[in-house]
């Protein structure tokens, strides 16, 4: 008596299977990237691509079952599958539910550092030009309250914020007060140099919950060339800043970024094991960007894509060795990529997304009460390119400056989903829209992304991080913890 | 290893006259409190029954061999002493016309359930309650009528099958009823989840409202084929994966149960990859040992040895635990697994069923260990052994 059937009479008819959207790109010889709108990926080869592309497939042959799996293939008439893509999709995109979560002031531009590779073109005089005066202040914190989010994040940039700190202060308890009468949670960051960190300010930090961003590029010989300030002792100051915020605001508390210089090219792992010394978890590997002093003083072309590719692979490589030896350290950029790759979790970093998070990701108030579409829009600024600037806080408001005509433009006009040559690759559903850099680059929000160092990063870390989450084992199990933190 | 007796044959059964079946809630006659129609007196002994009669029972259960002085007794049944068990405010079935006892409610058992129907859409190969094409629209009345005589502190219930949404209208009511007469009873109910797959049954389950209601769905796999040839039905897949959206959609609670067997433990890693990755918003997942009882018996080539999936079962353990799914091994004990599976392994087992080897009287480890099925032909692994006490 059989009264079971045998699996065979569960198998599709060839006619019933379906192909849904893919991307595919070749890695390397036999290797094929293949990819759907919700990150799902595959690893082939191109007779397994052959076979998925032209439903060549039956269950048990082993490519059904890992096509399937990937929301490549459907049955005709089926639901639960497109259900399954169109809810991740939202979930992918669901950073546009709260838009403008991050609000930029820059209190200052003026910095008493003198760094030759400076992005944002820090001034070195002139209080009353280039401070932030209250009035602009209070209207743009106005600005950033009206967003719809109730957990808006303020970042108080420079500059050195510092040299202004009675303003960071002034808008810390105004966005407090304010805050509870419109309902809402603001958290505050401070992104400094830590240069003139003092025990008050350290105080007022602890009361007020704020986080410290600062800059470390590496051991002191380094950090001290790539960064100059009178007395030559950046690293010194930086050092000790972080040690001291640690202790008082708690490890997680305090953030470091480093930027990549000529001189940095051939010493990731001294770079890594300084931020390690320095108990900080983790490192956020990053290159120089074409704004500021970084064009004029030439160093941005010091290095090309290629060469910073290597030094990224050694650094991830090198704390990836960290972490089976015991260590607990995150490469950040990584972490990220590995989030859009594993994950549907929407990114929080506004330069991973399509649409691009300019403006409804992230708003500038520069110290004149200019408003900015990114942190880089008033780098650009600086430069003379008034591209992205949205308005001012004097005459608008957020509606007027998210629904100007000029964001929308920036926006529509940049998304990868429909962007040539981002529309087909496969490693777009990763990636994300940056209209700054391109038109920074190649005056065009999208850019000839053969052309674009920005896509070339892109694809370069996306390949390895592939590679390595297909082909080592161990490596994959380290960049899923760091993709689930 | 025996499972306790839950049902059987009665020794002998006077009165009841007119009635097919009935539902009887046990009460010791020498506790104070209201007597209804559906109350009977537990009797065990003699004195029992005199002071049944001082109460003014109607009616009687006895347990073991006694005299039977019934009268003044209008219905007297006689259970077996094997029903010894049975408790001040438990509750039973009798069937009058078979002659046969099923105990439906232990009021001090923490693994309660209702089976609801045995109709069901799947025919599982590895299915522990294999289902009968039977009208028994009638379970669904006997529990409605089981509800009043119920422990109102009663912490938790499953509802089981069957298909319990075979007729979902029905049910839907019922947990409706259930949820207003126990509100503080956590209700837990296994389907295969095809029948939300249609908006309407959805939309009735969500507009109970009942925060303490969950469903555990099974999942054997992240492909159509395999999952539907496991569960014997065409398209099972693709409605389970859609009422599973939509439940969630309308912010239900719900757990996937994935039985680990010889179909499944191969690509369970796939398996949990893909929940990660398509359900990362289930409630709870469950990865269960086999119980080898109802149609696995039929179906031995689904054994697999635990000890064989040892290092599988850690692996996808850990991808659900990564993506933050809370997650929970049921049926096994502890020694067919890793260690790093330990906290998440889960003493399961219904304690009807639940029972250990002596090999196990000296394992330091049995307090928290989950054991064994007793139910059906036990097989058991050969990497069972006790752990030594820690000598520290």
């Amino acid at each position: 008596m059989t009264k079971f059937s045998p699996a065979e009479s569960y198998a599709p008819e060839a006619e019933e299977l379906q192909l849904l959207p893919i991307r595919f790109e070749n890695l390397a010889g036999d290797r094929y990237l293949v990819t759907n709108d919700v990150g799902d990926y595959l690893v082939t080869s191109r007779g397994e691509l052959n076979q998925i592309v032209e439903l060549n497939l039956r269950p048990g042959d082993g490519v059904y079952e890992r096509a399937y799996s990937r929301n490549f293939i459907t049955r005709k008439n089926n639901q639960g599958q497109l259900q399954l893509i169109a809810l991740r999709l939202r979930s992918r995109m669901a950073f546009l539910r709260n838009p403008t979560a991050l609000h930029i002031f820059v209190v200052t531009l003026r910095c008493e550092h003198s760094c030759p590779y400076c992005q944002v073109s820090r001034r070195s005089a002139d209080k009353s030009r280039y401070d932030m005066d209250d009035e602009t202040a209070h209207r743009a914190l106005d600005v950033a309250l009206s967003a719809p989010g109730t957990k808006p994040k303020l970042e108080f940039q420079g500059g050195e914020p510092l040299l202004n700190f009675s303003l960071i202060k002034d808008l810390v308890l105004r966005a407090e007060e304010q805050g509870r009468l419109r309902g809402k949670e603001p958290t505050f960051v401070i992104t400094s140099n830590l240069a003139l960190l003092t025990d008050e300010i350290l105080e007022f930090c602890k009361q007020h919950d704020i986080s410290l961003s600062t800059s470390l590029d590496g051991p002191e010989d380094l950090h001290n060339r790539n960064r100059p300030r009178p007395g030559g002792n950046s690293h010194q100051l930086a050092v000790s800043g972080i040690q001291r915020a640690q202790e008082i605001l708690g490890v997680d508390k305090v953030g470091a970024l480093m930027t990549t210089t000529e001189a940095s090219l051939e010493r990731p792992e001294q770079i890594i094991d300084e931020y390690v010394r320095v108990g900080l978890g983790g490192i956020f590997l990053r290159p120089l960007s074409p704004y500021g002093f970084a064009i004029k003083t030439k160093w941005i072309a010091a290095y090309d894509v290629q060469k910073w590719l290597s030094f990224y692979e050694r650094g991830l490589r090198y704390i990836l060795d960290l972490n089976k030896r015991g260590l607990r350290f995150t490469e950040f950029y990584a972490a990220m990529l590995a989030q859009r790759i594993l994950t549907d979790r929407p990114p929080g970093y506004v330069d991973l997304r399509s649409p691009a998070g300019v403006g409804l990701g992230a708003l500038v108030y520069n110290y004149d009460g200019k408003v900015f579409a990114s942190d880089e829009g008033r780098m650009l600024a600086e430069m003379n390119d008034r591209t992205f600037e949205l308005g001012d806080v004097s005459t608008d408001t957020y509606r007027s400056l998210i629904l100007s005509d000029k964001l929308i433009d920036i926006v529509s006009s940049s998304l990868t989903q429909c962007a040539p040559m981002c529309s087909t690759c496969a490693f777009e559903p990763f990636c994300g829209a940056d209209p700054v850099y391109h038109h920074a680059t190649q005056t065009d929000f999208v850019g000839i992304k053969p052309l674009s160092d920005f896509c070339r990063r892109q694809m370069g870390i996306l390949r390895l991080l592939v590679d390595l989450l297909d082909n080592s084992p161990e490596d994959a199990a380290i960049l899923r913890t760091w993709a689930a933190q | 290893m025996m499972p306790l007796q839950l049902s059987g044959p009665m020794e002998g059964v006077v009165g009841f006259s007119g009635t097919q079946r009935t539902v009887l809630r046990l009460l010791e006659p020498f506790t104070e409190g209201p007597i209804g129609p559906s109350d009977a007196a537990l009797v065990r002994e003699t004195d029992d029954f005199h002071q049944a009669l001082v109460r003014n029972f109607a009616t009687a259960v006895t347990i073991g061999c006694l005299p039977s002085p019934q009268a003044g007794l209008q219905n007297v049944a006689s259970l077996p002493a094997s029903f010894g068990y049975l408790e001040h405010g438990d509750i039973v079935r009798l069937d009058l016309q078979a002659r046969k006892v099923r105990s439906l409610y232990r009021r001090n058992s923490p693994h309660n359930y209702f089976l609801v129907t045995e109709r069901c859409n799947h025919y599982c190969l590895m299915c522990s309650q294999p289902p009968r094409n039977v009208d028994d629209g009638w379970l669904i009345d006997e529990i409605a009528s089981c509800i009043p005589l119920l422990d109102p502190s009663l912490r938790s219930i499953g509802f089981t099958g069957g298909e319990p949404f075979s007729d979902w209208q029905r049910f839907i009511s019922l947990i409706g009823l259930f949820g207003k007469s126990l509100p503080n009873t956590r209700i837990h109910v296994l389907t295969n989840g095809r029948i939300f797959a249609q908006s309407k049954p959805a939309a009735a389950w969500a507009a109970l409202a009942n925060p303490n209601i969950s469903v555990g769905i099974p999942l054997y796999a992240s492909t159509d084929v395999l999952h539907d040839y496991i569960v014997q039905s065409a398209g099972a897949f693709d409605q389970t994966v859609h009422g599973i959206l939509r439940l969630k959609d309308k912010r239900q609670k719900v757990e996937i149960r994935v039985v680990l067997h010889a179909l499944t433990v191969p690509c369970l890693e796939e398996t949990c990859r893909w929940l990660s990755r398509n359900l990362p918003f289930a409630d709870h997942v469950a990865l269960m040992g086999l119980e080898n009882t109802g149609f696995t018996l039929a179906n031995q080539q689904l054994w697999i040895d635990p000890d064989d999936y040892r290092e599988v079962l850690a692996a996808s353990v850990q991808r659900l635990v990564e993506a933050h799914i809370p997650t929970s091994v049921y049926n096994l004990p502890r020694c067919v697994l890793d260690p790093s599976v330990w906290p998440y392994a889960v003493q399961s087992i219904s304690d009807w069923k639940n029972a250990f080897l002596p090999v196990c009287d000296s394992c330091a480890e049995r307090p928290r260990c989950g054991g064994f099925f007793s139910t059906g032909r036990p097989r058991f692994s050969r990497a069972i052994h006790p752990f030594p006490s820690k000598v520290n």
